[in-house]
């Protein structure tokens, strides 16, 4: 059974309330008193990706609307400009809220899977925790060829003015693209996350059994 | 002026709005003495600022009139004006307060002809119009001023101003060297009427209140739509003069806000329906007005007044939260938000935004003179605690008109229990 199946049937009746034990902030869901105010505020709200703005999702999830809110991309789209957070009149903490369901939908396999900001989200932990550096060379180009080689090709193309500028400003290294630089002790670094790794899967194991 | 003899019987009312005289006349009504105590030159307080009560709509100048007729024919209530109390001492049943009278500069011969607003040349803002307009540094608080008396602006005290007003007078009632008294009054009881203000809507840095001209507030409406208010009654926007048509009403501006008001205001869905009938009435042919609002709480029994402001086709209800308001190069305000019925997205221009504000209890913040409990939003709670201090009207609640009288006549009922306790004592 998938983590996705078990929660699934560990909260059938009641989503709300999967969401308050498993999900980052959840607890709050059920102070939203539907003003609006998130979504007026929420400045992705005005391009066409914004699927379900905020308060939206909290309705949703009172509702019951597990899989239209878990596949949803909105919540992936939140820029963290935390206006939500000053002007909600009951103090949700929306942007959170919007990362811990993010998040939620990730840990369960479900959340679109070449969703740009997820895309990204793993590219650069992998980037960066491979050699305990950010090499910027590898994850641009890793993000332009998301959509495979010929769209990728288009992209770089397009950016190859950017591209030569930061070149010549010293600002970007081709050689990057044969391994790059690295952290001086690789071996820590991947010692640390593994018990990192370790410690949030029995604590998240825990929580989903619990 | 301030000659008074006031014994541990007496109760003293600080206040003198609408619970403040209330409270005042029904204990004076069942024989007691009583000192009211009002910090403006007149009485009435914000009731007498409004242009309607709702839900009958009848003008304000009826209710108060009746209180004000109540008053003059009953010689125990003394009524002192621009005086404030600065300190309590003593214990229930037996209070000294110490009490800071302003001057008025024109004495008890004044007849309200008004030669010596005429005289005077100085113009300072009008707070009875909320500052929307100015008036002369001589003049009479407002129409039905209680004391019907003229006062001088403390501005032109010194200046040629002053004694113009002094030669114009006919009758010898302008006293220029009235100077501030502070004076005691006994009180074996004490109630508590000091009203509300406004939320201070600049607060709401969203809306612009205070970056644009054309957001004001419900009360500022009140005053425009008043035929005694600033415009005459004509609803005409502030920045431009342009006859305002289509007005937007912003509801919980302040209020159920963890960031600003704690608490529902209770008033002010009834106050933005009431306004509707405003701007319908103003402009029968093409006014319209919207109602932004998260829910419409229509208390008590005015349901069916909300129902009937439904039902009205210049009216238009949406269920939203106003995000913030910008302004076109018109001047018009723009306001932005998301339809949370079917969640679309609106940027509408209005000719004129009023923001329901919330209240706030005066006496937040204020130093009450003497230990009182307060709740989270400031309003005195009633608590054994304050001894004989009694809370009255909006200074213990957010409540209307006629809530308000019902809980000062609640407060003049506690005192009254308390001097008759201590009349018994002493006999």
């Amino acid at each position: 059974m998938s983590a996705n199946t078990a929660m699934a049937t560990k909260y059938r009746n009641s989503f709300l309330k999967e969401v308050e034990e498993q999900v980052e902030m959840g607890d709050w869901v059920k102070m939203c008193m539907q003003c609006g105010v998130c979504a007026g505020s929420c400045p992705v709200n005005f391009q066409s990706a914004w699927e379900h703005p905020p308060q939206e999702i909290f309705m949703m999830i009172r509702a019951g609307k597990r899989e239209e809110v878990l596949t949803s991309p909105s919540m992936w789209n939140c820029t963290s400009c935390y206006n939500c957070i000053v002007r909600c009149p009951r103090k949700l903490p929306i942007t959170h809220i919007m990362h811990g369901l993010a998040e939620y939908a990730h840990r369960l396999g479900i959340a679109p899977k070449m969703q740009p900001t997820r895309f990204f989200s793993g590219l650069f932990w992998k980037n960066a925790t491979k050699t305990g550096r950010v090499n910027e060379l590898k994850l641009s180009m890793g993000l332009y060829f998301k959509d495979g080689f010929g769209a990728g090709v288009k992209e770089g193309m397009k950016m190859k003015d950017v591209a030569l500028g930061l070149i010549k400003a010293k600002r970007l290294n081709p050689m990057e693209l044969l391994g790059g630089h690295k952290c001086k002790d690789q071996k820590g670094i991947q010692a640390m996350l593994k018990k990192a790794y370790e410690i949030e899967r029995s604590r998240k194991a825990a929580k989903m059994a619990g | 002026m301030t000659e008074h003899v006031a014994t541990n019987e007496t109760i003293l009312v600080v206040g003198g709005g609408i619970s403040g005289m209330t409270a005042a006349l029904e204990a004076a009504e069942t024989g007691k003495n009583v000192v009211l105590v009002e910090k403006n030159p007149a009485l009435g307080g914000r009731t007498s600022q409004l242009y309607r009560y709702f839900p009958k709509m009848c003008h304000p100048v009826c209710g108060l009139e009746i209180n004000l007729r109540r008053l003059k024919s009953n010689p125990r209530v003394r009524v002192l004006t621009l005086a404030e109390v600065t300190g309590i001492d003593g214990v229930a049943g037996d209070y000294t307060a110490t009490v800071k009278v302003s001057p008025r500069y024109v004495n008890a011969n004044c007849t309200a002809c008004g030669d010596c607003a005429r005289a005077v040349e100085l113009e300072v803002d009008d707070p009875f119009n909320y500052n929307l307009g100015k008036h002369k540094a001589a003049y009479l608080p407002n129409a039905m001023a209680y004391p019907q008396r003229y006062v001088l602006d403390p501005a032109i005290i010194g200046t040629p101003d002053a004694d113009k007003a002094k030669a114009a007078c006919k009758y010898g009632a302008i006293d220029l060297d009235m100077q501030e008294e502070t004076i005691q009054v006994r009180a074996g009881a004490v109630i508590w009427a000091t009203g509300w203000k406004p939320y201070d809507a600049a607060k709401i840095q969203p809306y612009g209140y205070g970056r644009f001209k054309n957001v004001i507030t419900s009360v500022e409406f009140e005053r425009l739509a008043d035929v005694h208010g600033p415009t005459g009654g004509k609803i005409l926007r502030p920045s431009d003069g342009k006859e305002a048509k289509n007005v937007a009403f912003i509801q919980c501006a302040g209020s159920r806000d963890e960031n600003h008001l704690r608490h529902c205001s209770r008033f002010c869905c009834m106050a933005s329906l009431k306004q509707t009938h405003y701007v319908r009435e103003n402009y029968p042919q093409d006014g319209k007005s919207t109602i932004y609002y998260i829910d419409i709480r229509a208390i008590d029994r005015f349901e069916d007044f909300y129902q009937k402001v439904r039902d009205d086709a210049s009216v238009t209800f949406i269920k939203s939260k106003v995000a913030r308001i910008s302004e076109d190069k018109d001047g018009n305000p723009v306001v932005w938000g998301v339809n949370t019925e079917g969640y679309k997205r609106y940027s509408t221009p209005h000719d004129l935004v009023v923001l329901a504000v919330g209240m706030e209890p005066s006496v937040k913040g204020m130093d009450i003179p003497g230990h009182i409990v307060a709740d989270s939003s400031g309003f005195i709670e009633a608590d054994p605690a304050n001894g004989a201090v009694f809370g009255a009207g909006c200074a213990t609640n957010a409540l209307d008109v006629n809530r308000a009288v019902q809980s000062a006549t609640a407060a003049a009922l506690r005192a009254i229990q308390v001097v008759n306790k201590v009349a018994k004592a002493e006999a």
